[in-house]
């Protein structure tokens, strides 16, 4: 699906000077989502930066009705609304769960597995800025290795736990990887999922330059470095089938990738490491095992029939 | 009208049908687990015409009912013991959204050990959270409450959830005879939904952002003047539902033998049948002695109590359920409530974990407790009945097990 940026609504989504950061890619992502999804929606925010950037009640300075819930319920809470709205015959409201990575791959995970599952018909959104930011900064399951946090003062120990893979692995209708960097590419994967009856699920990198230590005007620009130097690959999984999205396909090929480090230096949470090869060098190989992932996907749920057979008679 | 021979568990599911709830979902736990069996069994038979959510737990039952009925959809589940603290932030998310539910908790222990036995822990540890609480005392006063409890948690005066109690196995799991009513007669009487506002794409509601902290607080002052708004809501539908169904149990507290008596026992949920009969037969040795059952814990009946025991000479307190560090809980509700009446007060914590007490008990404890009262005004404020197989060998008192 292509997005003419010339359709998309002009309609504002969020009041200027809302609360949120500078530079904050949460407000970035929530705009793109009112554009590609309009106004028949209804949102689900569980505890998270999200919730402070609307503001002060009985005001908010996000333009859409919002279902404020406790950390772990994000997708529970947005299984009922869709089943409260269509047992009374309101069938068209899209609900759409809008988590952090921490409620959505620590605290919350049980009930977005749960609500994968029995494949209720939710978009639930992860805007990962791989941290809990709204807490100050403490590592989540999604931080990354080496990156500095207030509770991985000399860097995380573990990779990122990789969410959109065990959300393939669920067996959903739709998984997706965005990034705040390539706005028409989220906004086409809205507008992909919400035609798509059942759980949905994408996973928007949200670069945050309070917890990443970086230059607020850069939010854009680290979410396209973090594609290109081959960390986040772009892709789809739509009903069993595997595609890699059309601008990350070249990163497949190592040679047209942007070196990590462009990517690392950019970040103060990448301070301590890089000067250190060996710390590098880990993150690369991160890379290699996250390309060599994207290869076994591609081949497992081929869009060709054919090697979809081959794989079942396995 | 049909009368039908049921567990109370199948008397929650009978009265959520005849509310036409539009979305239920719960988790299994003994004992409340056949509920949601009995309510699958009805929705995917088509008798029951809603959506069922089977959850992965407990916390996302709440929240999936909440999401639910904050769509504008009638919702409910049910729970039990540790079912019910794992829900705990949602059930106070909940009433402080002041969004109409209603969820059935069936009493038991919480562990460890493991217990599936009654007990009110479970249930008391909610008191605080804006929930309407009530404890039904058999199987007919179930379906009527639960079937009630749609009517005063979404009267506008309120708009609070509310929990039905009932006892774990003593009423989910016995059978006695219940009158279902006609659903013609409910449809009647049971308005449509309401609710104070609606999530919906064309209504811009946005619920549970932060608010300013003096507008945090009045919020907080709104839901304790809607709890007084509730005493008398739940007096008019229980006299209501009396005119029309025939059934009226005394709204926020049953009186049982409560007019000349000089004594009271103060209790909750299915034992209180036992001091009734306990009563019975003190009454015909002439010992003025009554039974005042509370039916709501939430609202707290504090002015009802006092007007039914203003007279009293005494009123002795069993409880169920302990607030560790302090007394039995409703004793401490019952005692900071007749602080104005200059009498005698006893709390007895018993019946824990589901060791049975029995009315013989009972009617021995009153005896015990009157005699001491007419020696001398006493205020006891916590002795337990010990187990048969441990008592003569603590003391009845915790507070004495130091001093040995
Ligand atoms: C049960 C519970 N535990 C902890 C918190 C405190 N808390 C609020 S937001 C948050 C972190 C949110 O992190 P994430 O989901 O990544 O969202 P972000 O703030 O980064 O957007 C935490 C720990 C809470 N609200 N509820
Ligand atoms: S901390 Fe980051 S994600 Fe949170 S509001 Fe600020 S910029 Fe946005
Ligand atoms: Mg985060």
């Amino acid at each position: 699906m292509t997005v003419n940026i010339k359709r998309i609504p002009k309609k504002k989504f969020l009041m200027p000077g809302n609360a949120a950061c500078p530079g904050c890619p949460e407000t970035m992502g929530m705009r793109y989502l009112k554009m590609a999804l309009g106004d028949n929606f209804v949102m689900v925010i569980p505890a998270g930066c999200s919730s402070v950037i609307q503001g002060i009640a009985p005001r908010s300075g996000i333009y859409a009705p919002i279902l404020n819930i406790v950390f772990a319920a994000g997708a529970s809470a947005a299984a009922g609304m869709k089943a409260g709205f269509e047992s009374i015959g309101r069938k068209d409201v899209e609900v759409v769960v809008w988590a952090g990575d921490g409620g959505t791959g620590d605290i919350g995970f049980q009930a977005l597995s749960g609500a994968a599952e029995r494949d209720d018909d939710i978009l639930y959104i992860c805007v990962d800025n791989e941290a809990y930011m709204n807490t100050g900064i403490q590592r989540s399951s999604l931080t990354p290795y080496g990156a500095w946090t207030t509770t991985t003062w000399t860097g995380k120990r573990e990779h990122k736990k990789n969410i959109p893979l065990i959300m393939i692995a669920h067996g959903v209708k739709y998984v997706a990887t965005a990034s705040v960097g390539y706005p028409t590419d989220f906004i086409a994967k809205v507008k992909k999922a919400s035609q798509i009856r059942g759980f949905k699920y994408i996973h928007l990198l949200a670069p945050c330059p309070v917890g990443w230590r970086f230059d607020p005007a850069l939010t854009g620009e680290i979410g396209q470095l973090a594609v290109k130097t081959g960390l986040f690959p772009l892709y789809e999984y739509e009903n069993g089938k595997f595609q890699l999205s059309p601008l990350a396909r070249r990163y497949k090929d190592p040679s047209n990738r942007v070196p990590v480090v462009e990517y690392l230096k950019l970040q103060g949470r990448y301070k301590h490491l890089i000067n250190k090869p060996e710390e590098i060098k880990k993150i690369e190989e991160y890379i290699e095992s996250i390309w060599y992932m994207i290869d076994v996907l591609e081949k497992a749920f081929n869009p060709k029939e054919e090697a979809r057979k081959l794989l079942g008679s396995l | 009208m049909v009368v039908k021979t049921l567990t109370g568990n199948y008397a929650v599911a009978y009265a959520v049908k005849l509310a036409r709830v539009n979305v239920v979902s719960a988790y299994p736990i003994t004992p409340q687990t056949t509920i949601v069996e009995k309510l699958s069994e009805m929705i995917e038979k088509g008798e029951l015409n809603a959506r069922m959510i089977r959850v992965e737990s407990e916390h996302s039952a709440l929240a999936a009912v909440y999401g639910a009925a904050s769509a504008g959809a009638r919702a409910f589940t049910a729970t039990s013991s540790h079912g019910l603290l794992y829900m705990h932030e949602v059930v106070w998310w909940a009433a402080g959204s002041r969004i109409p539910l209603v969820m059935a908790v069936v009493t038991r222990a919480i562990g460890p050990p493991w217990n599936i036995h009654v007990d009110h822990q479970d249930i008391l540890d909610q008191r605080d959270s804006g929930w309407i609480i009530a404890v039904a005392q058999e199987n007919q006063e179930v379906l009527d409450l639960t079937l009630q409890a749609f009517k005063i948690s979404e009267d506008p005066r309120v708009y609070l959830p509310m929990m039905v109690g009932l006892d774990g196995f003593i009423l989910s799991h016995t059978t006695a005879p219940v009158d279902i009513p006609d659903q013609e007669l409910v449809d009647s009487w049971l308005p449509p939904r309401r609710q104070p506002y609606i999530i919906a794409p064309e209504s811009e509601v946005v619920m549970g952002n932060i608010a300013p902290d003096e507008d945090h607080f009045m919020m907080r002052y709104s839901m304790a003047a809607s709890m007084e708004a509730a005493k008398k809501v739940i007096e008019e539908v229980d006299k209501e539902y009396g005119e029309i169904f025939g059934r009226s149990y005394g709204g926020l507290v049953e009186c049982y033998k409560c007019e000349d008596a000089e004594y009271f026992v103060v209790i909750m949920g299915s034992w209180a049948g036992d001091a009734k009969k306990a009563v019975d037969t003190l009454r015909e040795q002439n010992i003025p002695v009554g039974v005042v059952r509370i039916r709501f814990v939430r609202p707290w009946p504090r002015e009802k109590l006092l007007e039914i025991l203003s007279g009293a000479k005494g009123v002795l307190v069993f409880d169920r359920a302990v607030s560790m560090g302090s007394t039995g809980i409703l004793f401490s509700e019952v005692a900071q409530t007749l602080y104005p009446l200059n009498i005698s007060l006893k709390g007895l914590v018993a019946g824990l974990a589901g060791v049975d007490v029995g009315p013989s008990r009972i009617e021995a404890e009153i005896l015990k407790f009157i005699k001491q009262a007419e020696e001398g005004a006493i205020y006891t404020p916590t002795e337990w009945i010990l187990p048969e197989k441990y008592a003569g060998r603590y003391p009845s008192s915790p507070k004495e097990v130091i001093a040995k």
